[in-house]
């Protein structure tokens, strides 16, 4: 069934509009990253009239004495954000896996709990987070960040995850069990290969909680090379002036590894299913 | 050199740009005449500077020192955050003015490094000489008028410029005894006066720091009102001059801009404070000086300094020097951070033309004795535990008949798979909650805490000191920010769902491209494209007002209205959440078979039809969460309240989140009455969720 040509026109019309209004801002990112200035021109215009790449030779160039800090700080945010995708998507699929298939007592608390744990401000628990990381030990590393942005993470991973596991037929798992197989069986063999668009869905959601957090991440590490990215990006924006070039750089850079993760899961994202199972 | 021997000392900072260079020079040139001693400099982003300091210096994870500002001292004092200074300081080793700032009960907390105080610059190619008077000044900005440039830039809506003026015009933000005094006749005048060079459009519109800085850049303006700062973002070509605010002509005082003081402090329970102090006084030195005045263009506090010739014929530096000498301490009180928000507000009410000066003053000054009003009274811990109790007992009895216990056989076997992510939440999640939460229980301000029962609740409850429907109270907040959730959800939904269906067929081409394309919004750290957004509802330079222009309406003010604020607001964030949506969507259409659509077109159902009663109803699960969390999020989107409209106009954009945030950190830091708002918050979103849900089980039986 091709839709009429019309139909194909419009449609494309429609994306080509969304792109645009969803790029303009962006194009002023990208425009104040490749101008060699630190101001920042309001002008409608998104389009550069210089180009230059010294605001990104200056951010990647920043060093600690032998340190090369870009590098440090770029491995630190690969690191928690990689360390909180697995670690966030580990538990969650345990927990969305359990709420999602059996009954035991507690499974309403802990479904609410989940959901709870996102509605209180962090106005009030970064302070009291920050003794207890204290206490914990976890102060200035980057297990202990992977560990805060994991809590941030999981509910909506348990969430999503659980919404998908419960429109996954129960024959399948049955079908495992009655082979022989236990529920970890079924679990690791059926339901997770299955889940996979959902599962790239909760990945990239970690990912990006770790990635783009700054304020935790400034307040716990008290190292230039144990920062994150973010962090480091912060530093050009000050009390009276900002760097706007080189922050703008930053953001451009902080982004690209991004895009990058989207480009390799897209594929998982919205086609990983074959369509067998789902009819079921 | 001995490894053992070396005694580390770690320095916090928020400089950036040159000045932070200069800091690491003059650093390594102590280090090289202290060879025992290692510094390590430390840039921690401003946004989060005090915030760390707060954090760590009571657990004892703070820096050996730190560059902090005079204005904050007596509340850093209060808090038992910095220690005072016991050596001998040689009070004439320092400009003149530059250590009282730091004189808290005659004990010096403070070795001062730079003043920093905002002065006039102006482009020599316009001005070849400095106006002396605002007589003056307003001919030369009638001028550049009529030759269709603007007069001056400035941000003339923050109160920390606008200071200047209301000194000139002898009024002043608090008393001797540091209580609020905007309500002046004096203050009034300073701000008719800016009313007047609006008006007659000498000045730039709604003006921000990157606005005033691309004005004077391009040659728009000929005048500007900045500090030392703004030296690093003038363009090479550019030639200007700094001069002193010109004098009030119809007071005849000059206009005397805020100065504050930059120190380095000694944080309370560190070990080193010698060898800190040492360091310190290298820097604060003749040759240390030197280098941050030459490299960083610091306006540096050591008197020595400026009797160097590099120093003293540098123009610029000896104008900002000049400048300091007429400029006003800013006060160490806390009556002065509350001052901050109302006397802005009532100064952008008045440049907004909404009312007249003395009256925009007078609610100012109410709202500030409001603000700072007396805590809630001590509450006594028995009948509070008796009603705690009751409350819980009541709470058991409802779940209980509203859920009879349902027989079933529990598997246990669920548990190892939920236990990892049920501890780690409990821990780092559940604990700092009930702290949190505790605290809204208490008078707090960060040191001393007074147990006060129910007290926050009862004042926030009942809008005490304001107007229901005052920007301040409770219920026009809850308002706002019921009304904020909807209309984003919605949108949201909306947008997410018809773009994917857009990107549905697999038959489009460039699919791939325009699904990488529609997800960047979430890609891009969300604080800095939150400020372009800003940027683009400018009124005079924004984009969007320039796309209206050309279809012939009217420029929008969307700042000065309560409608047209919330929909910037409102745009801003559907552009930032509707990817998630999307994302969300496409997963969930991967899974419809085709098949069933296809069958259902051969038996005649239309589009719409297919639509409405097979792909709707099969991706409403998945849709479900995503839409009961991201309700939440947005009751709780902080940043984009704040960074967009800032609760322009007069507070009323702001959400119930940016207000706790406002009572915590901008309120004269009332701890306890933002936790009571953050309990609140707590127990709306957990009615709100419970009546989500029934509404959707509703429409699903």
């Amino acid at each position: 069934m091709k839709p009429s040509l019309a139909i194909r026109i419009s449609i494309h019309a429609l994306l080509l509009a969304a792109c645009a209004i969803t790029l303009y801002p962006v194009a002023w990112v990208v425009k104040t990253a490749v101008t060699p200035r630190q101001s920042f021109s309001p002008s409608p215009n998104p389009w550069p009239s210089t180009w230059s790449l010294s605001n990104f030779r200056d951010v990647l160039g920043t060093h600690q004495g032998a340190t090369w800090l870009f590098g440090r700080q770029l491995l630190n945010s690969l690191l928690v954000s990689a360390s909180v995708t697995i670690v966030g998507v580990v538990l969650a699929c345990g927990a969305a896996y359990a709420l999602s298939r059996f009954r035991f007592i507690g499974r309403d608390f802990s479904l609410r709990g989940f959901l709870l744990s996102q509605m209180f401000p962090g106005v009030v628990t970064a302070i009291p987070l920050y003794i207890l990381l204290d206490h914990l030990q976890l102060l200035n590393s980057l297990a202990g960040l992977v560990l805060v942005y994991s809590t941030t993470a999981i509910p909506f991973c348990v969430f999503m995850l659980k919404g998908y596991f419960d429109s996954l037929p129960h024959e399948l798992e049955e079908a495992v069990l009655l082979d022989g197989g236990t529920h970890f069986d079924a679990f690791f063999r059926v339901i997770l290969p299955l889940s996979r668009p959902a599962l790239a869905v909760t990945a990239l959601f970690s990912f990006l909680t770790a990635w783009n957090e700054f304020i935790l991440a400034a307040t716990f590490m008290s190292r230039p090379a144990s920062y994150t990215l973010p962090v480091a990006m912060q530093n050009y924006v000050g009390d009276f002036s900002t760097e706007w070039g080189h922050f703008a750089a930053g953001a451009v850079l902080v982004s690209l590894p991004v895009m990058l993760l989207f480009f390799a899961l897209e594929k998982h994202l919205i086609g990983g299913l074959t369509e067998g199972a789902v009819k079921g | 050199m001995t490894l053992g021997l070396v005694l580390h000392l770690v320095v916090w900072h928020a400089y950036h740009g040159a000045e932070e260079s200069a800091f690491e020079h003059a650093t390594l040139a102590f280090e090289t005449a202290n060879p025992g001693v290692s510094v390590e400099l430390v840039a921690v982003p401003f946004g989060a500077y005090s915030y760390k300091l707060e954090a760590a210096i009571p657990h004892g994870n703070g820096p050996d020192l730190f560059v902090g500002k005079s204005n904050g001292l007596q509340e850093w004092i209060d808090r038992g955050l910095i220690d005072a200074i016991d050596a001998e300081v040689d009070p004439s080793q320092f400009v003149s003015g530059t250590l009282p700032p730091l004189i808290h009960h005659q004990r010096l907390y403070g070795v001062p490094l730079a003043f920093k105080s905002v002065a006039l610059f102006y482009r020599r190619d316009r001005i070849t000489k400095p106006p002396r008077t605002t007589d003056e000044l307003v001919a030369i900005a009638e001028r550049e008028h009529a030759a269709d440039r603007c007069g001056l830039a400035y941000e003339a809506a923050s109160l920390s410029y606008h200071a200047a003026w209301l000194h000139g015009f002898g009024g002043r933000i608090l008393d001797d005894n540091n209580q609020p005094a905007l309500d002046s006749a004096e203050a009034a005048r300073s701000i008719e006066f800016v009313r007047m060079l609006a008006n007659r459009h000498l000045i730039a519109e709604e003006a921000t720091g990157q606005l005033v800085t691309d004005l004077f850049n391009r040659g728009e303006c000929a005048m500007a009102i900045s500090g030392p700062w703004f030296l690093s973002d003038i363009e090479a070509d550019v030639r200007f001059g700094v001069a002193s605010l010109p004098i009030v002509s119809s007071t005849g005082k000059p206009a005397a801009p805020l100065s504050e003081i930059e120190a380095l402090m000694l944080p309370a329970r560190s070990k080193t404070h010698a060898a800190a102090l040492n360091f310190a006084l290298f820097l604060s030195g003749k040759d240390a000086a030197r280098l941050r005045a030459l490299e960083g263009r610091q306006t540096v506090a050591t008197a020595a300094t400026w009797q160097l010739d590099e120093i003293k014929n540098d123009p610029v530096l000896t104008a900002f020097y000049d400048q300091f000498k007429l400029a006003v301490p800013m006060s160490q009180s806390r009556a002065l951070q509350a001052s901050w928000e109302p006397g802005q507000r009532a100064l952008r009410r008045v440049l907004r033309g909404d009312v007249d000066a003395k009256r925009a003053l007078a609610g100012a000054q109410a709202e500030i004795v409001a603000t700072l009003r007396p805590a809630p009274p001590p509450a006594a811990k028995l009948p509070f535990a008796i009603s705690l109790f009751a409350l819980g007992l009541a709470l058991l009895w409802w779940r209980q008949r509203a859920q009879p216990e349902v027989a079933f056989r529990s598997q246990p076997v669920a548990y190892v798979y939920l236990a990892p992510a049920a501890v780690a939440m409990g821990v780092l999640v559940f604990v700092p909650f009930v702290v949190g939460a505790a605290m809204s229980l208490f008078d707090y301000d960060g040191v001393h805490a007074t147990f006060v029962g129910w007290g926050n609740f009862g004042n926030i409850l009942r809008a005490r000191d304001t107007s229901l429907f005052s920007p301040l109270s409770f219920y026009f907040a809850l308002l706002v920010t019921a009304l904020w959730t909807v209309a984003n959800v919605a949108l949201h939904v909306a947008i997410g769902v018809a773009l994917a269906l857009l990107l549905r067929s697999p038959l489009l081409r460039l699919r791939g491209v325009y699904r990488a394309l529609l997800i960047v919004p979430w890609a891009v750290p969300n604080y800095i494209t939150a400020l372009i957004w800003k940027g683009l509802f400018h009124k005079q330079f924004g984009a969007i007002n320039a796309l209206l222009k050309v279809c012939h309406l009217e420029p929008i003010s969307w700042f000065a209205h309560f409608w047209t604020a919330f929909a910037a607001n409102l745009a801003t964030n559907v552009w930032l959440g509707f990817p998630f949506m999307m994302v969300v969507t496409l997963g969930a259409l991967s899974r419809i078979p085709r098949e069933l659509e296809e069958a259902a077109a051969l038996d005649g159902a239309s589009a719409w039809m297919r639509l409405r009663h097979i792909v709707l109803p099969l991706i409403r699960p998945a849709l479900l969460p995503a839409v009961l969390i991201g309700a939440v999020w947005t009751f709780n989107m902080f940043n984009v309240v704040f960074l967009v409209s800032g609760g322009e106009p007069d507070g009323s954009t702001d959400i119930l989140v940016s207000q706790a945030y406002r009572w915590a950190f901008q309120r004269g830091h009332q701890y306890g009455y933002a936790a009571a708002y953050a309990v609140l918050i707590f127990l709306l979103l957990v009615a709100q969720t419970a009546f989500g849900r029934r509404m959707s089980q509703k429409q699903a039986t």
